[in-house]
């Protein structure tokens, strides 16, 4: 149990051992460990980076359907108004048509009543011509009383 | 060559002895032919066993070396890994310099004597046993004289070596950090200092014995306290399986502790290690 030359060997064997380790055992898996690291620390920060930017993307999206919506709203807005200006103005355009159609024939049958009441009148007045003339044959002078008759077709 | 009669003394006398080997004038000798030899002694099972866990060590190290990238790693990978950073981070936190020494050296020292604190937990008879048969049948040596100690932690060389090469990195470290003059102040002109110079001068002697004895503990404690701890549980060990049938339980009990005494050993020689460097290499006193 005294000290001898293995403490020379061991002493060897150490430094042997230690500068094996030093050149071909830490490098190695040191480097290895500190780029995993890296790696997986950039890997993180990229999903991280790719979550935010997802996030904008789907806030964008829907700002944007927002937008689409509303737009589509005013348009279906417009739409019914115009449809229904449309429509008024049909309405209102058939109403004119429509009275414009009744009054011309109003205006028509007027033409046509008064046309009617003229010949009428004038047949009256040569009937009643006629059968006063066959009631007073003779008395009666056509010539001196024509502007009588005259009067009274026309109070007809 | 008569067996002598297995006492019990004997037995343990036995496992503790050293497989020894020297030069004598008849040319290589061994065991008990050894017994004038004295320094000129090689342990050759303390040195076998330690190379051959330091070789196992830097093998294992080394495939998962040479597989290392940053892909995923295999779970051999994962383990080696582990144990990296796990010293990686104990020299971080500890040692405040940039050396590209330490942390190897740190790794080293935790792999190796945990290597060689476990073979602690091999039952004491197996390889004893086994190197007296094949000493008995294969060279025609007589067991009892075939010694075996296959824990190279339980040798005062092996530890000894360890904290030696520490204390020649102290002291390098030291000096190439301060120069060699720093070195020298800091061995001398403390504790004790005076701005008057007759007394620093006269305190420089006291200087001396106190900053060189704390110097020496260093390697003296990391050398006996891991050889006490391993020497203690293998002797207790051997006393164990020396009771008969009681052993059985009674060796569970104690390995299972002593799995703690070898991971801690080996945990405390690494951070030790870092410490005295750390301490070797920073300004501050």
């Amino acid at each position: 149990m005294s000290l001898n030359m293995t403490l020379i060997g061991e002493l060897i064997a150490f430094i042997v051992f230690v500068l094996f380790c030093m050149k071909f055992v830490w490098p190695p898996l040191n480097n290895a460990i500190e780029a995993r690291q890296k790696k997986i620390a950039d890997g993180l920060a990229a999903g991280e980076k790719a979550e935010k930017s997802l996030e904008e993307a789907q806030a964008k999206v829907a700002d944007e359907l927002k937008d689409a919506k509303a737009q589509a709203a005013e348009i279906i807005a417009q739409a019914k108004k115009r449809a229904d200006e449309t429509i008024e103005d049909g309405k209102k355009r058939g109403e004119q048509e429509r009275e414009k159609i009744v009054a011309a024939g109003h205006s028509e049958v007027e033409a046509e009543r008064n046309r009617l009441r003229e010949e009428l009148r004038k047949q009256v007045a040569v009937l009643a011509v006629a059968g006063a003339s066959k009631i007073i044959e003779r008395e009666i002078d056509k010539d001196a009383h024509s502007d009588i008759v005259e009067k009274l077709v026309a109070e007809l | 060559m008569a067996a002598e009669e297995l006492t019990l003394q004997s037995h343990i006398q036995h496992h503790l002895t050293n497989a020894k080997m020297c030069s004598t004038e008849n040319g290589l000798a061994f065991n008990k032919a050894c017994s004038e030899a004295g320094f000129w002694t090689w342990h050759i099972d303390t040195l076998a066993w330690s190379i051959g866990l330091g070789i196992l060590f830097l093998m294992i190290f080394r495939s998962a070396a040479k597989k290392a990238n940053t892909g995923v790693p295999g779970k051999f990978q994962c383990f080696i890994e582990m144990i990296v950073e796990f010293v990686s981070d104990n020299v971080r936190d500890t040692f405040h310099g940039k050396s590209k020494l330490i942390a190897p050296l740190a790794l080293t020292i935790f792999v190796w004597v945990f290597l060689m604190n476990l073979m602690d937990l091999i039952p004491v008879d197996f390889l004893p046993a086994f190197a007296g048969w094949v000493g008995e049948t294969g060279f025609g040596v007589d067991s009892h004289d075939v010694y075996m100690k296959i824990v190279p932690t339980t040798d005062i060389n092996m530890t000894a070596a360890l904290a030696l090469g520490v204390f020649l990195l102290m002291i390098g470290y030291g000096i190439r950090m301060k120069g060699i003059g720093g070195f020298i102040k800091e061995l001398t002109l403390h504790p004790f200092s005076s701005s008057n110079m007759a007394v620093q001068i006269l305190l420089i002697p006291f200087n001396l014995l106190l900053e060189t004895i704390a110097l020496v503990a260093k390697p003296f404690s990391l050398a006996l306290r891991l050889f006490g701890n391993l020497y203690a549980g293998e002797l207790i060990f051997i006393l164990i399986g020396a009771i008969g049938l009681m052993q059985l339980p009674l060796h569970f009990v104690w390995a299972v502790f002593h799995i703690l005494v070898i991971v801690l050993q080996a945990f405390v020689f690494m951070m030790l290690t870092i410490v005295y460097l750390s301490m070797a290499s920073s300004e501050s006193h």
